[in-house]
């Protein structure tokens, strides 16, 4: 099997799931119990905390925990909006992620103007946009740090910028970039950074929203006392540990892993551009995640692609309206100004820390024959 | 997956690919920016514009799309081969489905892509007989036509 879906999820890493074994059973205690077991589960939670901060060079007390990311930007966005802010206006980029993208939407509802910034050919935001759209009316600017679809990065620290000079909060979905880029919280500028475990070879169904210190937002969950009043709820001592353990093995291969995977990458496009005509790549050709590739095969429709690779034990990914179950082909690659029909013949490749040379060859000695026999049916192809 | 086991079947070994070069009639339907688009190319005998005795000899198509798009059109141009062309004009894209083993919901679109596309060629058979008012009797494509 040749998983090359990395952007949608990453198995738990076994560190991980060793560490996070025994919270299930043995020190399973309830971290808001007095006695002794509980006290221990309590102190996992906040030496998790510790190390996530550590990694991503914040204070302790501006992480919380979440169930995943898409809670995160939810908490981020409404959060913010519902902590008696008088300030009507959101701003979010056309290519954010659902979690985010919906949200923002849904604001309208309470009379909050929602303006979605426009994007270049590479999906870099437009700053100019941004610049002449905000104001001091506008609450909240929230750009991600690196799109899934094409894992364009985005300039986020002059967002941040554009964002304070008129007290906007800088929030950004980093749920593709936490594990595999360097974060520094305090430098970078941002006010709120979503994450999530399992991108990054953590556990599914945890997660971090992390807060400017001083940063006032409403919590979405009410209940208990957990996450210092934001986030009710018994926390998932396991999953927090094991988020934890997560970022502890990304700081150890950090620089050497990226590399890895861009060269990698790198040779999977340039092989694949060289024996197939008529193939381009989408995103940006640098300022790119290095485990990213996202391609056009010309005539021949993402989903069919997909399942010939499939069938070949090689797992990728489409934007093609057929993978989606709408007529609609990736929104992403449209707002990118990609037409529709070459939006539907995309194919994302995304690698990780169990890709290895021979997946890549695979790759390379297989996709062309796909496409020959899927061009060879194309009314549209023409030798 | 949700596609059954004769979508995937039909999908990876897909019969009648091709073109036929001196085809009787030609048909077309759906659009490259929704992602389907399928062409038929079909054989006649006797060339008679009688439904009932005009049958497809020979057929091939020519598909972009998905695996669902692929398979009805290769389930179809199995279907109609052999058949008259009032066959054809009564053909659903219920029967193909159903031949498929069903489709998800979401792909019904494709089933009557195929149906629509092989009624499209007949009808540009019957129109290059002068039979104009015959040809309009059958359905084709102008559904997807209008949403476009």
């Amino acid at each position: 099997m040749i998983y090359l879906d990395y952007n949608a999820t990453a198995p738990a890493d076994p560190e991980v799931i060793e560490a996070m074994k025994p919270y299930f059973n043995e020190l399973y205690a309830n971290p808001s119990s007095i006695h002794t077991p509980g006290q221990k589960a309590k102190q996992a939670v906040e030496h998790s905390r510790a190390i996530l901060a550590q990694f991503l060079n914040t204070r302790v007390d501006e992480v919380y925990f979440t169930s995943g990311g898409t809670e995160a930007d939810n908490l981020a966005i409404k959060g913010l909006a519902f902590s008696r802010n008088k300030r009507k206006k959101i701003i979010y980029s056309s290519i954010e992620h659902h979690a985010v993208m919906n949200t923002c939407k849904y604001m309208a509802k309470f009379g909050y103007e929602v303006i979605a910034v426009p994007v270049d050919k590479y999906g870099v935001v437009d700053l100019d946009f941004i610049r002449d759209k905000i104001d001091d009316n506008t609450l909240i600017v929230s750009i991600m740090h690196a799109n899934n679809e094409v894992g364009t990065i985005e300039p986020i620290k002059e967002i941040a910028q554009i964002a304070h000079k008129y007290g906007a909060v800088f929030h950004t979905d980093a749920v593709q970039t936490v594990g595999k880029l360097r974060i520094d919280f305090k430098e970078s500028g941002i006010d709120m950074l979503s994450l999530s475990g399992h991108k990054f070879y953590g556990p599914k169904g945890v997660g971090a929203l992390i807060v400017k210190k001083g940063l006032r937002f409403d919590p979405l969950l009410h209940g208990g006392h957990q996450e210092k009043n934001h986030r009710a709820g018994t926390e998932n001592v396991p999953g927090i540990v094991g988020l934890a353990k997560a970022c502890e093995l990304a700081q150890k291969e950090f620089p050497q892993e990226e590399k890895r995977l861009r060269q990698l990458r790198d040779k999977l496009w340039r092989e694949i551009d060289s024996r197939i005509p008529e193939i381009q790549l989408n995103g940006h050709p640098e300022t790119m995640l290095a485990n990213t590739l996202n391609i056009s095969v010309k005539y021949v429709e993402g989903e069919s692609l997909i399942l010939n690779l499939n069938a070949a034990g090689i797992y990728a990914s489409t934007g093609s309206a057929c993978s989606s179950g709408s007529l609609e082909p990736s929104y992403v690659l449209l707002a990118m100004g990609i037409p529709a029909e070459v939006a539907h013949s995309s194919l994302r490749f995304s690698l990780g820390r169990w890709t290895g040379q021979e997946d890549i060859d695979k790759v390379i000695e297989v996709l062309p024959g796909i496409v020959e026999k899927l061009r060879a049916m194309s009314p549209l192809y023409k030798k | 997956m949700e596609y059954s086991e004769k979508v995937m079947e039909h999908f990876m070994n897909p019969k009648n690919v091709g073109e036929i070069k001196d085809a009787d009639g030609v048909g077309t339907c759906g659009n490259p920016v929704c992602g389907d688009l399928m062409t038929f190319y079909i054989k006649i005998e006797p060339k008679t514009d009688d439904l009932n005795a005009a049958r497809i000899v020979d057929i091939r198509f020519k598909t972009f799309g998905c695996a669902a798009a692929i398979a009805v059109a290769s389930m179809a141009s199995e279907m109609v081969k052999g058949k008259t062309l009032m066959d054809v004009k009564n053909l659903s894209r219920n029967e193909v489905a159903e031949e498929l083993d069903g489709l998800p919901p979401v792909k019904m679109h494709c089933s009557n892509l195929g149906v629509q596309a092989i009624q499209e060629a007949v009808k540009d058979y019957l129109k290059k007989l002068g039979r104009d008012d015959l040809a309009d009797q059958i359905r084709g494509c102008l559904e997807s036509k209008e949403s476009e």
